[in-house]
């Protein structure tokens, strides 16, 4: 009989060779599977993991790997940190939405004006927009006691009917021939996000996700806040005692998370994306949770977390238009790289024993 | 990334291509295509793939088509139009309106690959838009819809209020009106284009309020089914949706891009591509009218074709005035025909549909 012992300290060696040994896993079922559909295995994982990376257009596939990386990562970074003291915040796609339209809502403003200040504004109004939609779930929950959970992901819907009411009605592009949609924020260039360094992919945005997961990795391990964080997710009891006050962690997670997404949302309105559409949001907030997960809520971790799950989106892109695997095909590959992963990750916690049976 | 870096990966990719033992004299010309949905959502992607199939099968081995389906817009669809570019595709059809914006930015970094964008309005050098004139067929429809009511009150299901849709109400609504004076529009916005537990709900509304002829502007077939449990009768969308009949589709309106492709493919292949506005109709193949079922009366059907072929044949325009905007204003003349600008602009109700345009 084979059966599983916990261990006393989760083991550092696992910790490290499970992410491996997941990537391997998917590597021999998903081969498997392209195999049984009739394609030649060894080209379809060469074309997900190795051609975005090193193939003959990857100058091109890159840096866009950053660009789909950076939401990704800025809007996991702040979920960690709630996710760590125990408060759930599932609706950063909302804040990510509200982000959006109202840092678009100060550049549709101050249209056609010029001004250095512009773009700087609209960081600040997208990150308020979200840190307030953010806000809705932390007081519902520490005034009346709502679930943040379901608080915070109801909300998401309503933002989505406000980004297509949006679209339809107060942010129309006047210039639209009546379609939906906002001006295009790529051709108003204060108002606009392109690459810092053409052809590298870094936009504002790169830089914010590689600002936040510095920032997080400071805050969770040098700085006062960060303990009473881990404090609060471990023993919530004892973290009272140490002076802990609950209501004002809620609020700060759900704020700092909220105000995250909405300047993720912001930087990719401003620039990959450029408009508000009636379907602005295209489910990265919900990614974001698997990748803060996946990177076990470290914010390195996140920040390789983030590069992985782009690599398979852009390599499943690929895969697609190399070798015409079905859409669905690839995603259930992608969906087998994140079992795995969670599957290997009870390796580090608990130890495989053999045991004669009595 | 610049212009250098992706000559550079152009190269890079063609060697390896080249590198490759060709039997062919001729290099096949590359077509790729990206879809908002997946293929088999038996709608308006499953549509443009026929229109793919239709190319292969009209020129064989001399061309070569590529699909990328489930593309979002926004985002991933520049990154997938210049993956399509880089991997060697001499034209490229973008079949959503959202892709537009993605369409332009690319073609400008890919001069010498042809663009075709699906119900867009942008244009450049190298980028071309076609659409079809869908209210063309909702005029048929109309017209049995007008016939086979018996409660004199028809339903639309409409997905978002742009003149595409409009079109398509103001058409079904006069061509109805034009054989039942007494008939009522009633219209329910589902804002979306598939989503069959709302359109579903959507349908069930329209019944509530005691119409018994439902049009449907969304794409999936689950109003056909509440149809068929009440009773009543409704038209296939984008696909011929031939499972509902003889009852309750009793026709429907096909987006045949095939007929457009085969030709777009053929210029290109003589030399002869120019960057057009294609916006067809029933006498172009683009919009066709699925069959009309034994479920309508010999008269109505017969009716109902002799109106297709008339505007087929360019001898009827739907929109022929005398015609007044909802709010009273006139809109067309005696005798004067509605200007494609005006069609595309549209953002009224015709006179008669008494409810209001959501802002």
């Amino acid at each position: 009989m084979i059966h599983l012992v916990p261990r006393s300290q989760s083991s550092l060696a696992w910790q490290f060779a499970t992410p491996l040994l997941a990537v391997l896993a998917t590597m021999l079922t998903g081969g498997l599977l392209f195999w049984v559909m009739g394609h030649d295995p060894v080209a379809a994982i060469r074309t997900i993991f190795w051609d975005p990376l090193f193939g003959p257009a990857s100058s091109y596939s890159r840096p866009q790997l950053l660009v789909k990386a950076a939401p990704l990562i800025l809007i996991a970074s702040g979920l960690a940190i709630g996710f760590r003291a125990g408060i759930w915040n599932i609706g950063a796609e909302g804040q990510y939405i509200i982000g959006g339209i109202t840092g678009a809502a100060v550049a549709l403003a101050a249209y056609p004006a010029e001004g250095m200040w512009i773009f700087p504004a609209m960081v600040l109004a997208g990150a308020l927009g979200g840190w307030a939609w953010g806000m809705v779930p932390a007081m519902l929950r520490n005034w009346c006691g709502a679930s943040e959970i379901l608080v915070s992901l109801m909300l998401v819907y309503v933002a989505q009917r406000v980004a297509a009411w949006m679209a339809f009605g107060p942010m129309k592009n006047p210039e639209g021939m009546g379609f939906p949609g906002s001006r295009n924020l790529q051709q108003y260039p204060p108002a606009s996000n392109p690459d810092l360094i053409a052809g590298t992919g870094a936009h504002w945005g790169v830089v914010a996700a590689a600002l936040a997961v510095l920032a997080a990795w400071f805050l969770m391990s040098r700085h006062i806040r960060g303990f009473h964080i881990r404090a609060a997710g471990i023993a919530p009891r004892a973290a009272r005692f140490a002076g802990v006050r609950p209501a004002t962690l809620v609020a700060f997670c759900l704020g700092v998370s909220g105000a995250l997404a909405g300047m993720a949302g912001l930087f990719e309105v401003a620039g990959p994306a450029g408009q508000i559409s009636p379907g602005f949001g295209s489910g990265y907030g919900f990614t974001a949770i698997i990748v803060a997960f996946l990177g076990r809520l470290h914010p390195l971790g996140i920040l390789l977390a983030g590069l992985l799950l782009a690599l398979t989106y852009i390599g499943g892109e690929l895969a697609q238009l190399m070798m015409q695997l079905p859409a669905a095909s690839v995603q259930v590959f992608q969906g087998m790289l994140l079992f795995f992963l969670l599957g290997f990750d009870l390796l580090t916690r608990y130890r495989i024993a053999r045991r004669v049976a009595a | 990334m610049n212009r250098r870096q992706l000559m550079a990966s152009v190269a890079a990719l063609s060697a390896v291509t080249l590198a490759q033992p060709s039997w062919a004299q001729e290099e096949p010309l590359k077509v790729g295509f990206i879809y908002v949905g997946p293929v088999a959502d038996g709608g308006w992607t499953y549509q443009h793939d026929q229109g793919r199939l239709a190319i292969e099968a009209e020129y064989g081995d001399r061309v070569q088509t590529t699909y990328l389906e489930n593309v979002p817009e926004g985002t991933d669809a520049e990154r997938a139009l210049t993956q399509l570019a880089l991997a060697g595709n001499d034209v490229i059809y973008a079949t959503s309106f959202g892709y537009m914006d993605a369409v332009i930015n690319v073609a400008a970094k890919f001069p010498d690959v042809k663009f075709e964008h699906n119900t867009g309005y942008k244009r450049a050098e190298n980028v071309g838009t076609y659409d079809g004139r869908f209210y063309e067929g909702r005029a048929v429809m109309g017209t049995i819809a007008g016939r086979m009511t018996e409660s004199n009150k028809i339903g639309y299901i409409a997905t978002f209020p742009i003149p595409e849709v409009l079109q398509g109400i103001n058409s079904a609504y006069l061509h109805a009106k034009k054989v039942n004076p007494d008939v009522e529009m009633r219209v329910v916005w589902a804002y979306t284009w598939f989503d069959p537990a709302k359109e579903a709900d959507a349908a069930t509304a329209l019944m509530a309020e005691g119409v018994d002829v439902i049009l449907q502007h969304t794409n999936s077939t689950a109003p056909l089914a509440q149809l068929q449990q009440a009773g009543k009768i409704g038209f296939g969308q984008a696909s011929d949706m031939s499972a509902f009949a003889p009852s309750p589709r009793v026709s429907a309106v096909v987006n045949n891009w095939g007929a457009h492709y085969v030709k777009s493919i053929g210029r290109v292949l003589e030399g002869t591509w120019q960057p057009e506005a294609v916006w067809g109709g029933i006498g172009d193949g683009i919009v066709a009218i699925g069959e009309i079922t034994e479920a309508v009366p010999a008269e109505v059907k017969a009716e109902a074709e002799a109106l297709r072929d008339a505007i087929a044949a360019g001898e009827y325009h739907p929109f022929t005035g005398p015609l007044n905007k909802a709010d009273g204003s006139a809109w067309l003349a005696e005798g004067e025909v509605a200007k494609d600008e005006d069609l595309s602009g549209m953002n009224f109700y015709v006179e008669g549909i008494t409810a209001e345009i959501p802002q």
